[in-house]
């Protein structure tokens, strides 16, 4: 089975915040970019998730647009909000609790998968995954940078999966974790906040030369950086360049993928790539892995760049989504104009 | 993010008790109230005092204090919330500069956000 491309609502989110796209407007896109499948963050797309119930009409209405634009509902991403109390974490039991509210509400939905955000406990995955299993669903846990593969927390819910035995327990790797150059659109924001150029231009050799976090931190004290500039530093905390085949290790539990980008630039012969990350050699490693699942389009260059024009994230969805057709070998009529 | 969003354009309404404009949460998301942790509104230099502070949305009206144990009703993405400050008198018609600053109580981060923003927005004679 070839691998298959979706798209996250949260791509669109600068739109749909301000009503600019419904969520017919979100799912007709998609599918005119030949990116059938749907990811919601359930609470974004449908007001009053988790805290209230939902209209059945509006789950109505989301089963109404996806048979119309022929798509498949992909996942639902979940926030379990353990600090929902003041003070206090959220109790075992309620966490657990919370969860299987998730998973009625992704299968409601008729998902797949959910996506469970990186700081849940495994324990409390594991305590839901036999409910997960019941309703057909299999709950994922978003492997997001500054996490990677190869940390003890990854490895720590790796080992209680295992342990486990369910099925119903994998991963959902979020491809900013691949980051193998410092985004322009990054710096570009840092220089508008006021980062000399020469800083500027420190931190991304820097990060080329793949120099530890830390220490460009230090350096960039030292040349005179303050504020933006130690801030436009600390990314390099929060960002790596890991390495792609690190997810093969665990390809029989990898069942969704981020296709997580900030910005797609055309060269001059009119061919589109991320610039800080690398899709080719991430599509080649999904590929060897056996991957067929979705890769869901995950535009966040958005907050980058809305502090000097609006972004279009249609435009850069639509860009991704021609990369991503081409890198996967579709021929091109499979891709149709944007909306 | 969404941060110049925050305030919508042309909101500013003025009453005899105070004056309220409609806010929106800087957030890809929602969040239940009780995580609302703080509204800072700064009207043309002057910090409305915490206490004055009120939070309507879909018909009902909180304080801050009272947010925090609100498990039942959420601040929506997009939601355009009526924030209000209660300050006897109101405003003087004209131009006011506006800023509006939300902590969120957010699991995941290892961070307390802060996001505000500021407009200048324009009271009806």
């Amino acid at each position: 089975m070839p691998i298959k491309r979706g798209v996250s609502l949260y791509s669109f989110q600068n739109e749909t915040f301000q009503g600019k796209m419904t969520l017919e407007d979100c799912i007709r896109t998609c599918a005119e970019m030949g990116a059938n499948g749907i990811e919601v963050i359930g609470e974004q797309s449908f007001w009053g998730w988790p805290e209230q119930e939902v209209d059945p009409a509006e789950i109505e209405n989301w089963h109404h647009l996806i048979a119309k634009y022929e798509c498949v509902p992909v996942s639902h991403d979940f926030m379990l909000d353990y600090k929902r109390y003041k003070g206090r974490e959220m109790p075992f039991e309620e966490q657990v609790a919370s969860v299987r509210k998730d998973i009625d509400f992704g299968a409601r939905l008729g998902v797949k998968y959910l996506r469970a955000l990186v700081s849940i406990a495994p324990e409390v995955l594991v305590a839901a995954a036999p409910y997960a299993l019941e309703k057909g669903l299999k709950i994922l846990i978003e492997v997001h940078a500054p996490l990677h593969f190869d940390h003890p927390w990854i490895i720590r819910h790796a080992e209680a999966f295992e342990k486990s035995g369910s099925d119903a327990l994998g991963f959902l790797p979020d491809m900013g974790m691949f980051l193998h150059a410092f985004p322009p659109i990054w710096k570009e924001k840092f220089l508008r906040l006021g980062v000399p150029q020469n800083i500027a231009d420190y931190v991304v050799k820097a990060y080329e030369d793949r120099v530890l976090s830390e220490y460009v931190i230090l350096n960039v004290q030292q040349m005179g950086g303050v504020g933006p500039a130690i801030a436009m530093a600390e990314t390099l905390r929060h960002n790596a360049a890991f390495e792609p085949k690190r997810m093969l290790d665990y390809m029989p539990r990898i069942h969704n993928i981020h296709g997580k980008f900030y910005e797609i630039t055309a060269d001059a012969s009119g061919t589109y790539a991320e610039p800080s990350i690398p899709y080719d050699e991430i599509i080649s490693v999904l590929k060897q892995g056996g991957y067929d699942g979705y890769i869901c389009s995950e535009y966040e260059g958005n907050r980058w760049i809305e502090d000097a024009m609006e972004p279009d994230s249609v435009e850069q969805v639509r860009r991704q989504q021609v990369m991503l057709a081409t890198l996967l070998g579709e021929p091109a009529p499979q891709m149709r104009a944007a909306a | 993010m969404m941060d110049n969003k925050m305030i919508v354009e042309g909101s500013l309404e003025s009453t005899d008790k105070g004056f309220a404009f409609y806010g929106r949460l800087p957030y890809y998301r929602g969040l239940g109230l009780s995580m609302i942790e703080d509204i800072q509104i700064t009207v043309d230099g002057e910090l409305i005092p915490r206490a004055d502070v009120r939070f309507h949305v879909r018909g009902k009206t909180y304080t801050l204090d009272e947010m925090e144990t609100v498990y039942d009703d959420r601040w929506n993405f997009g939601e355009k919330a009526k924030i209000i400050a209660m300050k006897p008198g109101g405003l003087p018609a004209g131009e006011h500069k506006v800023e509006f600053a939300v902590r969120m109580r957010v699991s995941y981060l290892p961070f307390v956000p802060t996001t505000k923003d500021t407009k200048v927005l324009a009271l009806a004679a």
